[in-house]
């Protein structure tokens, strides 16, 4: 026995003899069997329960989910776009709970109660728990543009929660006559997604420079730079002159109000007529960390960037777009590298002990056409101001990259969702 | 008895590789920490299901010749070489030796 195995053996013998107290002698790891509830099974919720089990089994991980099934953002625009079916995107819980032995709830976490820590939810259950992760994604500012409320969206569709919202504003697309204009208006940064918006121009004008095309994409914005522009601009330019045209909101971009019942989006006191409108409206973090008070006043969730346990609740972590990551993009990529780190911090500290220095990755791709791709990605380290990049990686890939490059670009697009979803519900 | 139960702990600690190492030794931590966000790309545990390179079945030679080689733009790629610049050439061992060792 080498003396680093002589010293865990030494450990072990302590924690063994701690848990005989409890009654548990036989465990052979220091296994805590502590209660985790999960709230939201999205990328960073989904993530987070299936990595707890991973770092610990005897742990009991419990995933409280509303739908059944679960559609995913990342490549909705490619089902937009004619690329793929919605088959592509659904995901299930069936594995999480089959292979990795968390057990999904189908039901929604009404209220929470930190101090007894518990949740309630509306089916009627009261789960107690020793640890709660929510992961519960985003919620819309309505009627912060006039005008736009639930029932607007049903007529102009954010589609920023993928599922019906993307049927929805497929089928517009599918029926919109040849000639009409696809309004798209992205909100003021921060939201989630920040290349989404511009994905999905490229994609929608993909599809109508196919099938109908008189038409054209117009980008009423909100801001004035957006995330990958240059390579964005240049492939507007190359693939898209006629089809996509982007207004900044210093020039007239900002939307204000809409009118879905005569079809008209207004910016800069002008009302402009669409055939179809994809209004994405400001975001906040996701209802149920409202309801549970762990929003800070402009509606996202402060956090600890370490272990993500919330600054306002203790036993409590919030994880994904709904939290206040530091300099992380709100991006699915972002939540599931936060699900691990928390995940690992959530086993630790119910062993009393520390995992050190974390590191997280974001990695998102954007398809053009369906052979030209581009990326941004990041790798994440924590300082005394919060998670930022490690300086001198990361960033965009190089503007003047060869064909080959933006094509293998696309081809790693579609191999990343395939390894992102295989790692999180797979 | 003492005996018997350090095999079983041997025994887990082999079989479940993935488990987070018991103990308090917080750098035992580190590769998993590091190498955890590549699955992201590689596929769970680096088995990737489709387009993107495995790391499965690589030894930690070549995972950390490769890392080392993007880092230093002395290979091409497309997000690999931005990727490689955000770790020290000890974590990239580190990270390496961790998905030579996945089963």
């Amino acid at each position: 026995m080498n003396n680093i195995s002589r010293r865990r053996f030494i450990q072990w013998l302590g924690t063994a003899s701690a848990l005989g107290a409890l009654g548990t002698p036989s465990l052979a790891f220091p296994n805590t069997g502590a209660r985790i509830i999960v709230v939201g099974g999205g990328f960073g919720g989904a993530t987070c329960a299936n990595y707890l089990k991973r770092f610990d089994p005897s742990l009991e991980v419990t995933l409280i989910e509303s739908h059944k099934q679960f559609y995913t953002c990342p490549f909705s625009n490619a089902v937009l776009g004619g690329l793929y079916d919605m088959d592509f995107i659904r995901h299930d819980y069936n594995k999480l709970q089959s292979k990795h032995r968390v057990k999904v709830i189908q039901d929604n976490a009404s209220t929470i109660d930190p101090d007894k820590q518990t949740v309630h939810t509306t089916a009627g259950r009261t789960l107690s728990y020793d640890r709660l992760v929510l992961s519960p994604g985003i919620d819309f500012l309505w009627n912060a543009i006039e005008g736009y409320d639930p029932a607007a969206s049903l007529i102009m569709p954010h589609a920023w929660k993928a599922g019906s919202q993307t049927r929805l504003l497929r089928k517009q697309l599918h029926e919109m006559p040849n000639g009409g204009v696809v309004i798209i208006a992205p909100p003021a940064n921060p939201f989630r997604c920040p290349p989404g918006p511009y994905e999905r121009a490229s994609m929608i004008a993909h599809y109508l420079k196919q099938h109908k095309p008189r038409s054209k994409v117009l980008i009423l914005d909100a801001k004035d730079q957006f995330s990958k522009q240059t390579l964005f601009q240049d492939a507007w330019d190359e693939f898209y002159p006629d089809h996509i045209e982007w207004v900044p909101g210093s020039q007239g971009g900002k939307v204000t109000a809409v009118d879905a019942k005569h079809m008209t989006v207004t910016a800069d006191e002008e009302k402009i007529k669409a055939a179809v409108a994809n209004i994405i409206p400001p975001q906040m973090a996701g209802d149920v960390a409202h309801r549970a008070g762990l929003t800070n006043d402009k509606g996202w969730c402060p956090v600890n960037q370490k272990t993500f346990e919330s600054t306002i609740y203790k036993n409590v972590h919030v994880i994904g777009d709904a939290s206040i990551a530091g300099k992380m993009p709100k991006s699915g990529y972002s939540a599931s590298s936060q699900g691990k780190v928390c995940a690992a911090e959530i086993v630790a500290a119910l062993r009393g002990d520390t995992i050190g220095a974390s590191s997280w990755v974001n990695t998102c791709y954007s398809l053009i056409t369906p052979d030209y791709g581009i990326s941004v990605a990041a790798v994440y380290r924590l300082s005394d101001k919060g998670i930022v990049g490690v300086k001198g990686a990361g960033g965009v890939g190089p503007r003047d990259a060869p064909r080959a490059t933006r094509r293998m670009e696309a081809i790693y697009a579609e191999g990343w969702y395939r390894s992102i979803t295989a790692d999180i519900f797979g | 008895m003492k005996q018997k139960s350090w095999i079983t702990i041997a025994a887990l600690s082999t079989s479940a590789a993935l488990v987070l190492p018991a103990t308090t030794l917080a750098t035992d931590y580190r590769p998993a920490m590091l190498a955890n966000p590549c699955a992201g790309c590689h596929g769970p545990d680096g088995d990737s299901p489709g387009s993107i390179p495995s790391l499965k079945g690589l030894s930690a030679e070549e995972i950390a010749s490769g890392m080392k080689a993007f880092k230093k733009d002395r290979r091409k790629g497309t997000v690999m070489n931005r990727i490689a610049k955000g770790y020290s050439d000890e974590e990239i061992d580190l990270m390496a030796g961790y998905f030579s060792r996945t089963p």
